[in-house]
């Protein structure tokens, strides 16, 4: 049987043009055997050579080295790099503090020497059970921790016995510290123990003889810049493992110095201003992406984290049901509610959906064509005819639905992609959450039913399945403010070189810009929101402000009133009330920051949220700080001026 | 070797030298790995038995004409293309790397196939072209080659991929590829290295290849093995430490000290004797190899052969050269010696391919 074959049999002219000489060919492949064989020969030879040059030649010095491989490699760990705020306050830096350890192989009698040692200093039954755990484990050459952070006391009390208890050791080592706290806390993050899972994926050269790692924050996310590069050394070790001589060193790199974008005093500010509800601020300048405050509340204090924060007291943490640990600038997602109406009406105006003067007659309801359902105005009885302008500075909602249902969510998705709603921002700190810009394709995918019309008028009002981040809301804020100019929000500001301290600059980094048909659109949404602040629905704060606010106010409802009910406030548990919510920037003329502020179940936007962000403004723009909330700031180190 | 015993391995289509050569360096390889492997016996028994299964199928092979190799080579060479796509989407991922396929019985490495498929496809595509090769048939070759190197440095294997890589290259040389050529590809190969590192290369790939090419860059990471492995080897001296009796080895400083750097647990026990004596077994082996490669009648089975045996040679000269020191650090194990599966039942497949070449000659058969 003849089997098919993948290949074509060479042609037969080919036969004809050259025929196969099977002598030659023999001789030829014999000539190239005999080539080869030489090489293997010379291969080998080289092997044996390089055999000779370690065994003979070198088999002094190699049997120095395996003789209880009497060289030992040290690792050297580099210093951590420092963090500064935008104007050089120190937000994390590294403390000198001593702990005592003990060599097992050194000391003769363990439990006489513990039992000695516990007549100088304090050891707990606990420091004590944990260093037999580690020690039986350990190596006996090596030196096992017995009690950290010695006082300076203490000290002085062993260095007098030191010789009379042999491998006992004071070692010097360095302990992360954030000196402010909590505060600033989400966005710094903290440095902790690496644990097992980190382990297997670090480079085991770069983290031999670290025992910390950046955990959240910026510890985390600059994990590369902060922590250098480590250096070792060879050691002469005796039989006992005592070292005797440094045989050569290679001292390691420190880590380089960040500079945040982040005030801490405008943080402390937003900090304060958001205490006691849950929530997050952020600020931003719109002109280049700098994240000038990242709040989020509650907060807590990171310095327990650093040497092993103890279980009842992280359990506590984790379960307590404000989420401290949550960072809520970046992964909390809530319904945007009306703050999402500014984008909504710029890409109404983009698609022809709407123009800046078209109307809408608002009745208190809307109702899709035949079907009985009604859809609320947040103000009963209606706004009456609005158009535009109107439509933003007091928020009617039937102007929007209206509007969203003429544009579609394929529109709708695709314009508002183009601020990051729905994808993260690319912030430079971890764990950023896309939140939800809803689809037609998103809702036959997870919900497997068709997108609905009703489900268009929910998301024209930022309800329904719509989810964003505070930094989103921040960020499409500074984009709009900006006319389409946008940068990825960032918290670095520079990088600075630990022994020079010569300062690089970071790069603000631009992204794709929004550009519309007519830039006039800018204007019109834009005016409509510089309405919201002067006699809309935020005219509150627009009282006495030395500088013109453009903003938009956003209640978002957590759960769904049935139809005909009515929304009483004074009844509601806590957990239902709405999320207040609020985004500005300011001044409208020459836009400086860009704020969003987020105050879970905070009732209003416009009374609860809106107050809060003019705070932030008044500091940031016109360098008003009260003493009360900076008190426990110390002053800049480097001289340079505070603010802008 | 009395001539009986040779009529008698000759029935089975053995080659009495060759096969005397395999078994004296696996049965040497066992005694290593006693010591090596920390006096456990079930790892010998486990290493004893695989190295069975692969004389089982050096026999097996041994037995068959070289007109089927040569009538399945394509079949085989299309299965394993078609497998290493398999892989490519449907593979499992262990180590970081994504080699292997779940059968529901059976996992295995398809590119260990190509270690096979691709010297028997050169020699198949070369087998009706006059040689030396002209142009557009080095293309074809080098075409065959690449692609499933390709793959498998994907994986990423580049062990494998360079072991598939070679196989290709020592057939083409084996054809007759031009000295002129050689040397050409050599220089401008050489020319390309500096362009490359100036303006390609990204600092921390330079640090990469830096370390890769003087491992005391690291000590503390990728060159803590070579380190310890030139300790090993240097504190052997000329007689070694004697068997059971290397330090490195046994105070676990030596890292895989019983699958590819058993040739460092064995110079520290043998010494320089030792080594030099195995060295000389692996000459004796390809040298016994190529003699039985140029004895081949026809091109098909003269490259072949020819490739095979220096796969052979390839494993053995990386691997004695990196765990010395000599070349940069690539894992492959001592053919025979290091512990492990699946290389070395292909590697007696490979053997069988070629006992089966030599004893078959002159049969009518062929």
């Amino acid at each position: 049987m003849k089997l098919w074959h993948p290949f074509a049999k060479p042609a037969t002219h080919e036969l004809l043009t050259r025929q196969k000489d099977n002598t030659a060919e023999s001789e030829l492949f014999f000539r190239r055997a005999l080539f080869m064989l030489f090489a293997a020969f010379v291969g080998l030879l080289a092997v044996g050579g390089r055999l000779v040059y370690l065994q003979v030649l070198n088999h002094d010095r190699f049997i120095l080295l395996a003789e209880g491989n009497r060289v030992r490699l040290q690792p050297l760990s580099p210093t951590r790099g420092f963090i500064f705020d935008r104007n050089g306050v120190l937000l994390a830096d590294n403390l000198a503090s001593y702990h005592l350890e003990i060599t097992r192989e050194q000391a003769k009698d363990l439990d006489a020497t513990l039992a000695e040692l516990r007549q100088r200093i304090e050891l707990s039954d606990a420091d004590i059970d944990r260093f037999r755990k580690l020690a039986r484990r350990a190596p006996p050459y090596t030196g096992v921790p017995l009690r950290f952070r010695l006082t300076d006391e203490e000290i002085a009390r062993l260095a007098i016995d030191l010789y009379r208890l042999p491998g006992v050791d004071i070692k010097a080592d360095l302990t992360r510290r954030y000196p402010l706290g909590p505060l600033g806390v989400h966005a710094i993050g903290y440095v902790g123990r690496i644990d097992e899972g980190e382990l297997s994926k670090l480079d085991p050269g770069q983290y031999s003889g670290s025992t910390h790692i950046g955990k959240t924050g910026v510890e985390r996310s600059y994990e590369d810049v902060l922590r250098g590069r480590t250096g070792w050394q060879q050691v002469e070790t005796n039989a006992d493992g005592r070292p005797l001589r440094v045989l050569s060193r290679t001292p390691p790199t420190p880590g380089q110095n960040l500079y945040l974008s982040i005030d801490i005093r405008l943080q402390a500010v937003a900090e304060k201003v958001l205490e006691g509800h849950n929530g997050a601020i952020v600020a931003l300048d719109p002109r280049n992406g700098e994240i000038l405050a990242l709040a989020s509340q509650p907060i807590y204090d990171p310095n327990p984290f650093v040497n092993g924060i103890d279980f009842a007291a992280y359990r506590a943490l984790n379960t307590s049901k404000n989420k401290p640990l949550l960072n809520r600038a970046l992964r909390g997602i809530y319904p945007p509610g009306s703050t999402i109406k500014p984008l909504m009406a710029l890409a109404g105006l983009e698609y022809g959906v709407v123009n800046r003067h078209s109307g809408v007659f608002c009745p208190g309801f809307y109702r899709l064509p035949g079907s009985s359902h009604r859809f609320r105005d947040w103000k009963r009885g209606g706004h009456g005819s609005v158009s535009m302008d109107r439509a933003i500075a007091q928020s009617c909602d039937v102007y929007f639905y209206q509007l969203a249902l003429n544009l579609g969510i394929s529109r709708t998705h695709e314009f508002l992609d183009r601020f990051s709603m729905g994808r993260p921002t690319g912030v430079d700190l971890p764990g950023e959450k896309g939140a939800l810009l809803p689809s037609d394709e998103w809702k036959r995918k997870v919900q497997k039913q068709p997108w609905f019309a009703g489900d268009s008028l929910s998301a024209g009002i930022g309800q329904g399945y719509f989810l964003a981040t505070p930094l989103q809301l921040a960020h499409s804020t500074a984009v709009i403010s900006q006319q389409g100019k946008a940068f990825k929000p960032r918290v670095l500001y520079a990088t600075e070189h630990p022994g020079t301290r010569v300062k690089t600059l970071e790069p603000p980094r631009l992204l794709p810009p929004v550009t519309l048909k007519n830039p006039r659109f800018w204007d019109a949404v834009i005016a409509g929101m510089i309405h919201v602040v002067e006699g809309g629905t935020a005219h509150k704060i627009g009282a006495g402000a030395k500088y013109r606010i453009a903003g938009k106010t956003g209640t978002a409802q957590v759960f769904t009133l049935g139809q005909g009910e009515k929304y009483n406030a004074k009844r509601l548990a806590k957990h239902l009330l709405d999320h207040a919510l609020f985004i500005a920037f300011a001044p409208v003329e020459e836009p400086r920051i860009a704020v969003a502020v987020i105050a879970e179940h905070g009732g209003g936007g416009s009374s609860t949220a809106a107050p809060l962000a003019r705070k932030v403004m008044d500091a940031w723009l016109l360098n008003k700080y009260d003493n009360s909330i900076t008190a426990g700031i110390p002053p800049a180190q480097d001289g340079s001026p505070h603010g802008e | 070797m009395g001539n009986d015993h040779g009529k008698f391995l000759k029935l089975f289509y053995l080659d009495p030298l060759l096969l005397l050569g395999l078994l004296a360096v696996s049965g040497l390889g066992l005694v290593v790995l006693y010591s090596a492997g920390q006096r456990d016996l079930d790892l010998v028994i486990g290493q004893a038995m695989r190295l069975g299964l692969g004389f089982g199928i050096l026999l097996a092979l041994a037995q068959l004409p070289p007109r089927y190799f040569r009538f399945w080579t394509p079949w085989l060479y299309l299965a394993g293309i078609v497998l290493l796509l398999a892989v490519a989407v449907f593979g499992d991922i262990s180590k970081g790397a994504q080699r292997w396929l779940n059968l529901g019985v059976v996992r295995f490495q398809p590119s260990e196939i190509m270690k096979l498929a691709v010297p028997m496809m050169m020699a198949w595509f070369f087998a009706n072209k006059p040689l030396p090769p002209r142009w557009s048939h080095l293309l074809g070759g080098a075409l065959i080659t690449v692609l499933p190197f390709i793959l498998i440095a994907e994986q990423p294997d580049l062990g494998t991929a360079l072991v598939v890589g070679c196989a290709g290259a020592f057939t083409l040389f084996l054809a007759g590829l031009s000295w002129w050529l050689l040397f050409s590809l050599a220089i401008a190969l050489g020319a390309a290295i500096p362009l490359f590192w100036t303006y390609v290369m990204h600092d921390y790939q330079r640090q990469r290849v830096l370390t890769f090419l003087n491992p005391e860059n690291d000590p503390l990471g990728t060159g803590y093995h070579i380190i310890q492995s030139k300790i090993a080897i240097g504190s052997g001296g000329i007689y070694g430490k004697g068997w059971l009796n290397g330090t490195q080895s046994h105070l676990d400083f030596l890292p895989e000290g019983s699958t590819d750097f058993i040739f460092a647990a064995f110079s520290e026990e043998f010494g320089l004797m030792g080594a030099t004596l195995l060295l000389t077994l692996y000459f004796l082996i390809i040298a016994r190899g190529l003699y039985m490669a140029s004895r081949a009648p026809d091109t098909y089975t003269r490259l072949l052969a020819g490739s095979l045996i220096l796969i052979f040679f390839f494993y053995a000269f990386i691997n004695t050269g990196m765990v010395s020191g000599l070349l940069p650090v690539v894992g492959l194990p001592l053919p025979l010696f290091s512990y492990g599966g699946t290389s070395l039942v292909t590697l007696m497949a490979g053997f069988g391919i070629l006992m089966s070449i030599y004893t078959h000659r002159r049969n009518p058969l062929r």
